[in-house]
């Protein structure tokens, strides 16, 4: 396993790499349009074709790599600062708090997951800037990610209320607000991390979801979801393989993601 | 009598809770929708066939809706006497497009389910009773596969192969199903009167229906509840992409046209249905562990 795990890592740090790379790798960029050629196969020119308005294939992974990867990243960080601040907070101050709080987290949890972005994302006016668009899709995973680990914090942060040296630190008169930040809240940061961990994935999959239905990133920006959104036009699966490039990346990198898991699966359970 | 005594109570406490999850649903919804932007702009109200008596008629209609409270209210009133509206976009009463659509979804929903838990079973069951690691990593290999591509990929591909949108939806379902049934099991496996048993030469089927399921059953009936919602997520993709005219294909459509009234009824539909799901299988997890004590 722990050959797997590294092997893991290795490939997600050369996939970051490589589309951070992108500007010199593809410094023509992802919109630039290449109309002569416009749904060319992979030549020397294009290694990955290009997509029917004639824009570099290899260019758009590379980008889409990019913003699929590093926004990911922040909405996680995003939805696991709101699940600590909701959860953490909900468990530590118990009785109502703790109701109030679960109760909020239950009506978010009762509905199937892409059931809450799609109605989310339709309160939102569909017709923004690319940035803004991508910025609007990535701020609403974060904003609606963090219940089921406000779930795990709050009954984490519950037992810690509990605990001996937090009943002690008490009885010394440590006021609450120190006493969470200096004695519940740095005892959360393993769990804190496996959710920030196990919600990267999800998100990739989730905007990979909404791309593919057209309520993610708009046009001409590229992503993991729009660029999979080519795959529709398909008659047959072996037409156009390199198509499936995006993909095959997508699975690899979320694959990658389960194995560096696997250890903070266990933390968060 | 003690017995059925808590199991009125836990019944009653999961109805209260539906009830008024879902009452606190509607009002959030009602509240995003009146606070969305473009609730106040009425396409109607540019009409220039429309005299200024009417438009002022329909500027009064939405000052009335300005309060979300009254707004929630009359929505509430309206759905109580079964007028959940129209859609904006399609322009017919939502209640009628629901009745159309839901059996479409139902099918769908349960026909994946069949599919994913007989899978999910299948392996999951053959692992924990081969016990061998080739074969573990085997299966767990499959599922986490199938868990790393997006459902919508699924949805795609199964168009492509031609497959129906159920086994689209079974094969999103799957993963989830098989990752915990597998855990249970092997758990349950491990446990030393199941260990004894087998060393006394007991059948594996007799193992598995006297002592496995009894130990296993209840939380396998709550990945039940859970797998309801996952399967009613799928529907989404799967009908969207594969074109059928189901309740998922009609919220993607409701969301790319910001048809939100009739959103907000489907997301309390759908919240409705996930809710008895779990509570179902709570309740009669409830049961069976009544039976076993």
């Amino acid at each position: 396993m722990r050959f797997w795990r590294i092997l893991a890592c290795v490939v997600l740090l050369s996939v970051v790499s490589v589309s951070l790379a992108a500007n010199w790798l593809a410094p023509a960029g992802y919109a630039k349009q290449y109309r002569e050629a416009a749904g060319a196969p992979p030549s020397h020119e294009h290694w990955l074709g290009t997509d029917e308005i004639g824009r570099d294939r290899f260019a758009r992974v590379l980008y889409g790599t990019r913003i699929s990867l590093l926004l990911a990243p922040a909405a996680a960080l995003l939805s696991t600062l709101m699940a600590a601040l909701v959860g953490g907070l909900a468990g530590y101050l118990g009785g109502a708090w703790s109701r109030g709080a679960m109760a909020v987290t239950d009506l978010f949890l009762s509905l199937p997951w892409l059931f809450l972005l799609i109605t989310v994302r339709a309160l939102m006016p569909l017709n923004v800037s690319p940035l803004v668009s991508v910025l609007v899709t990535f701020l609403m995973l974060g904003l609606l990610g963090w219940t089921s680990a406000a779930r795990v914090l709050c009954s984490t942060a519950g037992s810690l209320r509990e605990s001996d040296f937090v009943r002690q630190a008490r009885a010394s008169g440590i006021p609450g607000v120190r006493l969470f930040w200096v004695h519940v809240l740095p005892n959360l940061k393993p769990v804190l991390y496996a959710q920030f961990w196990i919600s990267i994935p999800a998100f990739i999959l989730s905007e990979a979801n909404l791309g593919i239905l057209g309520l993610g990133v708009a046009e001409p920006m590229p992503s993991w979801g729009s660029l999979l959104k080519e795959l529709e036009g398909l008659v047959s699966v072996g037409e156009e393989p390199w198509k499936f490039v995006p993909l095959i990346l997508l699975v690899v990198v979320v694959t990658s993601f389960q194995f560096v898991l696997s250890k903070q699966d266990e933390v968060a359970a | 009598m003690q017995r059925q005594n808590m199991l009125a109570r836990k019944i009653a406490r999961h109805v209260l809770t539906v009830a008024a999850t879902v009452l606190l649903g509607g009002f959030l919804s009602a509240t995003l929708l009146r606070l969305a932007p473009g609730f106040d702009v009425d396409e109607e109200q540019l009409d220039p066939r429309l005299n200024s008596e009417s438009v002022q008629a329909l500027r009064q209609e939405r000052l009335e809706q300005h309060n979300i409270f009254r707004f929630y209210f009359h929505s509430l009133q309206r759905a109580a006497h079964g007028d959940l509206g129209t859609s904006i976009s399609l322009g017919q009463p939502v209640s009628t497009l629901l009745r159309e659509r839901a059996p479409l979804t139902l099918r769908l929903v349960g026909i994946g389910l069949l599919l994913s838990w007989a899978v999910a079973m299948a392996l999951a069951l053959s692992a924990a009773w081969l016990r061998i690691t080739a074969y573990d990593a085997l299966t767990t290999a499959i599922s986490g596969t199938f868990l790393c591509i997006p459902a919508a990929v699924l949805a795609l591909l199964s168009v492509l192969w031609n497959v129906p949108g159920a086994l689209a939806v079974g094969l999103i379902v799957f993963p989830r199903v098989y990752r915990y049934s597998r855990n249970l099991l092997a758990k349950a496996y491990s446990l030393p009167h199941i260990i004894t048993a087998r060393a006394k030469g007991l059948s594996e089927l007799r193992i598995l229906f006297w002592h496995v399921v009894p130990v296993a059953g209840p939380q396998l009936l709550a990945v039940a509840g859970v797998s309801v919602s996952i399967a009613v997520g799928a529907a989404i993709p799967v009908e969207a992409l594969c074109g059928l005219a189901g309740v998922g294909q009609l919220a993607w459509q409701a969301a790319l046209a910001r048809d939100l009234p009739l959103l907000m009824n489907i997301t309390i539909l759908v919240t409705l249905v996930t809710l008895l799901a779990n509570s179902g299988a709570d309740v009669i997890g409830h049961m069976l562990r009544g039976q076993e004590a």
